[in-house]
Order: C-alpha cells, then structure tokens, then sequence
C-alpha cells in the first residue's frame, strides 16, 4: 500500500489526521472515549464554553427530521473557569489535541474568553463561535453581521497575540458568506469552521404549538450537508489560501472527501457522533481508503481539487 | 470523577426472539459476555432503519431482564411498542437479523444492602426492566410487590413469569378493563405504610413519576425512579435529554438523564420545573 500523509495543518499548527469533533456534538471527549482513545483522531473541537455557568434552554431540546435534527441547547455549560480546571486537564491526559469553541454574549465576552484561555498550555486552537443559532435574541448571532463579526476576531486577536491560531465558525444563514468570511480573516482569523447548524422549526401537530422549548434550533445531518458543501465550495473559490473546518452532516468517507474536495483541510463529525460513537474512526478510515484509490499520496493535494480548470482531468 | 459510559460497548448482536405480547413486542437478543454487565435500570441504545435509512438516531430501550447463560449464551430481552417509524422498524426485524447496539448505558437502580420490603410501580411498558429489578431484589431477599398501571387493559405489561420474583401483583387501569378501576399511584401511601415498605422503585410516565414523588417526599421513603426524556445519542455528549435536578448543595443544574439518569432519585427531581427554562 502506498504511504499517504493525512497531515493538516490549519494557521500554524499541524495534526496528523483531518478529523475532529465538531463542537457541541462531544461535549469535552470524556463521553467518547469510552470507544476509541481521543488521540486517534486529529483533534476535539470541545463544547462551545461561555464566561458562566449557563443552564441552557428549556426542554424537549431535540427533534428528529428527515436525515437530521433539530437541536435547542442554548450553550449549557460549566463556564470557562470549571472547563479551563477540568477539562483541558483530562484531554491532555489522553494526549488529544485541544480546540477550545468560545461563546460570548458581547464582543468583550469573547475577549475575556480569549484572556483566560491564553495562559493556557496544551491548546492546539481557538474556535470563536459567532454562529449559535441558539440565543434568544438572534441579534446576538455575530455572524449573521460582518461588522459584528469583525469586531469580535478583532477583538480576540488582539487579546491572544499572534500565539494560538483563531478559527472563526460561521453560520450559513446569511446573504454573503463570502464577504463575512473575507470580513473575519481580514480581523485576523486563521482559519473558519463552515458551517454551523441551519435555523429550522418543526411544529407539534398535536400541541400544535411549536415542538422544541426554545421554538427554533439549529438543524445539523446528512439533510444540511449540500448546504456545507456549496458553503465551503464558495469560501474556498474566493479565499484559497485560507484553510477551511468543514461540517454538517458528514457521515461516512464519501462524505468527508466531498468537503475535502471542496476546499476543506479539515472535516469536522457532529450527528454522526449520536449515532454511532465510533462514527469519527469510521470515516477516517474510509477517507484514507478514498484517497488512496484515487491516487493521491497526500491530505493535502486534495484539498480544493474539485476547483481545478475544466480541461485538467483527474491525474494525480 | 468515575469514568462515563464504562461498561458500554458497541456491538452487532443478532435478535434471538420477537414475540408479540399484546401490543408489545418482547424481542431477544445475543449480546455475548455484556449481558454480565448488564444492570436493572440500564438501557440500550439501537441504530434502526438500516443503512439506507433517513433515521439518523439511536433510539433508546430500556433493558428488561438479561440473562448470562441462557441456550443462546448471553441474552437481553427488551420491550418495544410499535409507536414511531424506529420502533416500527425494530419489531418488525425478525429472528436471525443483527442489530448495531450500544449497551449497557445508564445509571442502575440501586439495591438495598439488607433485605427490607420494597414496591415497584411500573406505567405503561414502562413497567418491563421492573421484573428483571423484581428478580435481583428477590434474590437479595427482599419482600417485592408491584404495581401495574395504565389508562387501559392492552396497555399493561405484565408477562406471567414475571410473577414469579414477586410478593404481589396489583394492577390499574383508569377505564377498569383490567384489574382495580383507579390510578396506580391510588394505593401507594397506604401499601409504604401497611407494609413498612423501605424503597420505592418506579418506571414510566413523567406525570406518575411526579406523582409517586409526592407521596414519597412526605412519607420520607427513597424513590428511585427510572426517567424517560428524548434522547438524541445516549452516551452523553449531546445535552438533550437533560432534566432540572437538586445537587448536594441546592442548586439546580439540567442534568443528563442518559448518564446521571436514567434512574435518580424522585426527592431530588424537580419536577414542576421539567420543561421550563431555569
């Protein structure tokens, strides 16, 4: 069999594998590693943390759909103080390496996040989640205005230095994608997660009320995944140099190659993860498998490939 | 902190039995040498619908009885009802069809260290991973009565064997087609007290729950109860099936009900803030 690097690199750090967890789909990698060590795969994106404790939103949280679900969380979690002592600790026991998701209410927020975080030794990367569709005032979902947006990787950036890479998570759910993402790399992200959940609704026929307690949530699966794809497609047309997170609903090898194709370095496992623990090794083994038949030789030579000139075939 | 999920394994294990009991179906299953590890009060989560399937979840059954060293080697019996398109699906799959399986997850019921009397009250089918509780209590000698409820006859689960490891077996249906017309938390206050019953073991709708709670709160008995909230993953990691529960230091925190729960302790729900914002 031939040698195939799987390496990817996303700012200035580099993981031997393309695969991570995407965040809020694995809460800190302690519930997973039952299944398989943390290691194996190239990084746990961990749970989007906010500055406090936060309770979340109220139940039922959660709606399956057609190839998907809705989910209604609200960003419960133990506030960065408890994560930052329990946490970070526990996935540098299990050798994993560490992207910590941030979640701010205000462009400060994120700052104070970032402060904190950037004593921090062990951590491979900072998410900055401006895409929750989750918050009660969507007003508050930075990504949704690219002078919002700007202003909190600004914000960060300044915070952290030019030490650890910042990944900047966007929401589809706007207008111009494009223009938001050229908006937070020009503020100084390193990197984007595309794309955050897609703001849906499913209404109780019975109740008929709307299902979920926070009436809307953000819906993931293989039902968004041609969304993530065309998102991803479009950023890296106008952005190539800029390395790409890829997610929504990834499930399988086949999938992961089409985010790689796209112009991901990276691909990112959320619902794929409720349904089946070891879906992340899964799919890494399928998409070594994918890339060597192909011919490639690396990770690397991949990414975009699906953007090469009409005339060129495929000859790698 | 004691690790999460760890005794669960993933597995293909194939169905053994798929009977139908009244509107239930008792369905088997070869789960090898996890059935040792297998305690009342865990659950199994199922992938259904097959590869090609726009069901993308797990759904989550509770693990009625087990057995180590049946003729098929290591076995789980579960109880499905037929009600959705998943549970469709899996009481359809007959003998000899493998499923992909994730088991055991979840707290188990606690056991009494000394053989005091207890009372098991079961809603619905939620009344199946009592009868394997029934059997392990009756072996550590305890005095077991049950209670059975349901708004009518075909909506009771109570198989004949279950008897067996049981002191009593009352049964309630509020439209009186089987057994005593009423509710089944109506004789509870009295039974605790007439039988000096020490803990209080129950299984199925939120409202009963809340209900047993109630009387159990003011009669100071322990209440463990087996919770039952949707569930996107069941190993934890996707904060769905949270409900609001007292910690040790009063403050009330969404805890997950697939690894705190399923079974918690009824005093320490609460619940007239279950599907309220906190």
């Amino acid at each position: 069999m031939t040698a195939l690097d799987f390496s990817t690199t996303i700012g200035n750090t580099w993981f031997p594998a393309p695969t991570f967890t995407a965040s809020g789909c694995a809460s800190s990698g302690r519930e997973l590693a039952q299944f398989f060590p943390l290691r194996e795969m190239g990084g746990v994106v961990t749970k989007s943390v906010m500055s406090k404790v936060r309770t979340g939103r109220a139940t039922p949280r959660m709606a399956e759909t057609p190839s998907g679900m809705l989910n209604s969380i609200g960003l419960q979690g133990p506030g960065i103080d408890a994560f930052i002592a329990k946490d970070i600790p526990y996935l540098i026991e299990q050798k994993a390496r560490i992207i910590v998701s941030i979640a701010g209410e205000t462009v400060e927020e994120y700052s104070t996040l970032a402060r904190k975080l950037r004593s921090v030794s062990g951590i491979s990367a900072i998410e900055v989640n401006i895409s929750c569709p989750n918050v009660e005032n969507r007003g508050l979902v930075f990504a949704c205005d690219p002078e919002a947006s700007r202003r909190v990787i600004d914000g960060v950036r300044r915070t952290i230095g030019g030490e650890l890479p910042i990944i900047a998570k966007l929401s589809p759910d706007v207008t111009d994608l494009v223009s938001i993402a050229r908006g937070v790399v020009d503020a100084g992200a390193d990197g984007l997660a595309l794309i955050n959940t897609v703001l849906g609704m499913v209404i109780n026929v019975d109740t008929m009320r709307p299902h979920l307690g926070g009436k809307t949530g953000g819906l993931s699966g293989p039902a968004i995944r041609p969304i993530a794809v065309r998102a991803v497609y479009q950023v890296h047309a106008a952005l190539p140099q800029v390395p790409i997170l890829g997610m929504g609903g990834v499930a399988s090898g086949k999938d992961a190659l089409e985010m790689i194709l796209a112009g991901a370095s990276g691909v990112s496992i959320g619902t794929a993860s409720f349904g089946n623990p070891t879906a992340i090794m899964k799919i890494q083994n399928e998409l070594k498998q994918l890339l060597l038949d192909r011919g490639f030789t690396s990770l690397k030579q991949a990414v975009g490939y699906a953007h090469r000139p009409e005339a060129e075939q495929a000859n790698v | 902190m004691s690790q999460i999920n760890k005794s669960a394994a993933q597995l293909l294990a194939p169905i053994v039995s798929n009977k139908k009991v009244g509107q239930y179906h008792q369905i088997i299953i070869n789960i090898g040498d996890l059935a040792s590890l297998c305690k009342p009060g865990n659950f199994v989560a199922i992938n259904v619908g097959g590869d090609s399937s726009s069901m993308i979840l797990r759904r989550a059954f509770a693990i009625s009885r087990v057995s180590i060293n049946s003729t098929f080697g290591g076995t789980m019996e579960l109880i499905a009802a037929p009600h959705g398109q998943g549970s469709k699906w899996l009481c359809a799959q007959g003998e000899g069809a493998v499923l992909d399986i994730v088991a055991p997850l979840g707290t188990a019921f606690g056991i009494p260290t000394e053989p005091v009397p207890v009372l098991l009250v079961g809603g619905g089918y939620g009344s199946a991973p009592l009868f394997g509780l029934a059997e392990v209590l009756n072996a550590r000698g305890c005095r077991v009565d049950m209670l059975l409820g349901a708004s009518t006859a075909s909506k009771i689960y109570a198989p004949m064997e279950g008897k067996r490891a049981v002191n009593s077996m009352r049964i309630y249906t509020e439209d009186g087609s089987m057994g005593q017309t009423g509710r089944v938390t109506d004789p509870i206050a009295e039974i605790i007290k007439d039988l000096d019953v020490a803990v209080v073991y129950s299984c199925g709708p939120m409202q009963m729950l809340s209900a047993i709670t109630k009387i159990t709160d003011s009669l100071s008995v322990v209440h463990q109860c087996a919770v039952e909230e949707a569930m996107a993953c069941g190993i934890g990691v996707c904060m769905t099936c949270v409900l609001p529960v007292e910690s040790e230091d009063g403050t009330v925190s969404m805890l997950r009900s697939c690894i705190d729960g399923p079974v918690m302790d009824g005093s320490k729900v609460q619940w007239s803030l279950v599907g309220k914002q906190l």
